[in-house]
């Protein structure tokens, strides 16, 4: 089949749900009112509650939430085939991620803009609110970790990308200090920010780094994976202005002109999809595809992170309540394009199906390196780039996705470190360098004991990350159904994806449990007999809830009539 | 409209898109970091009226009039509902 009538089909259906599918949700669920005072303007204050064009606002909710996630997470599942892993990201986004990320920013914006950990404390009560902060904090190491394994195999799978990658820094510094020094305008810093990036990675094919095999006996794998720590450590201490924020805005740029390469390449090459739809013989290790796809798949599907974004920033700037179908609905929308990108490319960038099983041998493999691979091959024979540069351009977006978001987990779980100091009276914990310190080495423990050190633990932790964010997406939907029975509309539409993802992350957690324990991987074992008990507790703190509020709803309307 | 009027207009627009794109993620973070900074100023100049020994004061008397408009959010900052100063009374 061509991998053009998957795109296609992938892009109908999106439209189809953004035009219907969130019209009704809009409508009749949230019932979205282009009359209601948005907090951005009843508590305007100029710095975090600003009424911001709509696009703008989509802009940033679509590219923080589009990472490297998207489109690991779909290169791993591909080994059951093609069809599982595209249902799930048309369905989970149209019927998930879309009514998840509107909910999120709607229910944040009837309740002051005030953050999603804030408002579960009344919604569901103070047990759930603390469960959240733990659920948070479990995702930021996840994602620590998942990212520097995952930037490191890149590094070596790619040599050409060493040099762009850490030029794209150079960049940010650059043009950090023009803007916020100099004041200048942005448009031709920008351009020729970009233009310098493309130049270094036109350069980059001509200059490949690798790193000795052997340094104080850590392999070169293990060699990556303490740098970017060390990188992810002392960016997260400098201020945002210097190196985050211009790192930000141009990975928001690389990611709308690596899409548009993307999708013109496969429109105009117009692959074979060479992976069946079913992929009968998988490698031996694949775990079972019910329930490991829906947790393999997060981001790019559902993912709970999305709320985090939702209920902290974006919501304090929505211009019109109405707006929140185009910024969240539409935000996820554009990272259900980046996943379906992926699986087209991972599906057809291959020549033949025996070769595409050279790259994916086990469970975990694939991930960035399938997808630079397969995509270089659609890229150059679709729109005549070389192969190695459509490769190292390719290589260098995911990286600087992961890398980015290194930086900002770190800063995060900096902070939560500092406010434990203070709530515990450990001024010591407060400190700035003390913090990222045990941040830092908390996340490399954790890449270390999945495998990493060796570079033979493939994305052994990739699901696990994928429970976490299931688990906080179901939390933020339960939140999201209380609010809605507590008005009195229909919650089946987010009641029903919630049960459906606690259900699967729970199954997946016991399988990989099992799995885990048969590996003799300790420290994942610890991780998930952790996020497990978290998930147990969400499920059992929804079923009280709910059953709670349905009694109070139920006696009051027995009460009235 | 000329097409030198199109085309300047059409790149301020863009100007404009893209700095708000720059920004907008950010103003929270870039004011409270302003705010740390400005703070210690504002201790600076203000420290020896409510009775805190501060050696630079004289140097910093003259600058008192000129921030007393920021003196009314920073003493709220500073968990102070109400002036702490009998001769400054902003609420």
């Amino acid at each position: 089949m061509s991998a053009t009538y998957l795109a296609a089909g992938g892009l109908i259906a999106f439209i189809a749900g953004y035009l219907l599918y969130s019209e009704f949700i809009a409508r009749r669920v949230f019932r979205l009112d282009p009359g209601y005072r948005t907090p951005a303007h009843r508590l305007q204050d100029g710095i975090d509650y600003v009424p911001t064009n709509r696009f703008v606002l989509w802009g940033h909710h679509f590219t923080s939430v589009a990472g490297a996630a998207p489109i690991i997470g779909p290169a791993v599942a591909i080994i059951w085939g093609w069809g599982p892993a595209f249902a799930w990201v048309i369905v989970g986004t149209i019927f998930f991620a879309g009514v998840h990320d509107l909910g999120a920013i709607w229910t944040s914006v009837r309740h002051d803009a005030r953050s999603i950990g804030s408002f579960t404390g009344d919604l569901v009560g103070k047990r759930a609110q603390n469960l959240l902060m733990i659920v948070i904090f479990l995702l930021l190491l996840m994602v620590n970790a998942v990212f520097a394994v995952a930037i490191a195999k890149s590094f070596i799978n790619t040599p050409s990308s060493v040099l762009p990658a850490w030029s794209a820094i150079v960049v940010a510094l650059i043009l950090g200090q023009l803007i916020y020094r100099y004041r200048a305008g942005l448009l031709w810093p920008s351009l020729g920010g970009l233009a310098a990036l493309y130049f270094f990675l036109y350069l980059g094919p001509a200059f490949p780094v690798s790193l000795p095999d052997h340094v104080l006996g850590l392999v070169p794998n293990a060699q990556w994976i303490i740098i970017m720590f060390a990188y992810a450590a002392i960016a997260s201490m400098l201020p945002v202005w210097m190196l985050l924020q211009p790192r930000d805005y141009i990975n928001g740029l690389q990611l709308f002109i690596g899409l548009g390469i993307l999708y013109l390449s496969v429109f105009i090459s117009n692959p074979e999809i060479v992976v069946p739809a079913f992929n009968q013989d998988p490698p031996e290790g694949t775990p079972p595809i019910f329930p490991l796809l829906f947790v393999t798949i997060a981001c790019g599907a559902i993912s709970g992170f999305h709320s985090l974004v939702g209920s902290g920033t974006t919501s304090k700037q929505i211009n019109c309540e109405t707006d929140a179908r185009l910024v969240g609905y539409g935000g996820s929308v554009g990272e259900g394009l980046l996943a379906l990108a992926t699986i087209v490319v991972v599906t057809s960038g291959y020549t033949s199906l025996d070769e595409w099983k050279t790259v994916y041998t086990r469970f975990g493999d694939g991930g960035i390196t399938a997808f630079v691979n397969g995509g270089a091959a659609i890229v150059s024979s679709g729109i005549g780039l070389s192969r190695e540069f459509s490769a190292t351009l390719l290589a260098v977006m995911a990286i600087l996705f992961a890398g980015t978001t290194m930086d900002t987990g770190v800063r995060l779980q900096r902070y939560i470190v500092q406010e434990w100091g203070q709530d515990y009276g450990i001024p010591v914990l407060t400190n700035h360098v003390v913090a990222t310190f045990i941040a830092v080495g908390t996340c490399m423990i954790l890449a270390f004991g999945a495998g990493g050190s060796s570079g033979t633990g493939g994305m052994t932790i990739w699901p696990l990350f994928g429970t976490t964010n299931q688990l906080l997406a179901g939390l933020c939907l339960l939140v999201i159904s209380l609010y809605l029975l507590k008005l009195g509309r229909p919650f089946w539409f987010t009641l029903l994806p919630m049960t459906f993802l606690l259900m699967t992350t729970i199954l997946a957690l016991f399988q990989q449990l099992g799995s885990l324990i048969n590996e003799a991987k300790w420290v994942l074992v610890v991780m998930d007999t952790l996020i497990l008990g978290a998930a147990i507790m969400i499920a059992l703190e929804a079923i009280g809830a709910f059953l709670r509020k349905y009694r109070k709803a139920g006696s009051e309307s027995e009460a009235k009539s | 409209m000329t097409k030198k009027q199109f085309i300047r207009r059409f790149l301020s627009q863009a100007q404009e898109l893209a700095s708000e794109f720059y920004t907008a993620p950010y103003r929270g973070t870039m004011a409270k970091a302003g705010q740390d900074e400005d703070d210690i100023l504002m201790l600076f100049v203000f420290a020896e009226l409510m009775g805190i020994p501060n050696p630079v004061a004289y140097q910093t008397l003259e600058l008192q009039p000129l921030l007393l408009e920021r003196f009314h959010s920073w003493h709220r900052r500073m968990g102070m509902s109400h002036s702490p100063l009998d001769h400054i009374r902003c609420c």
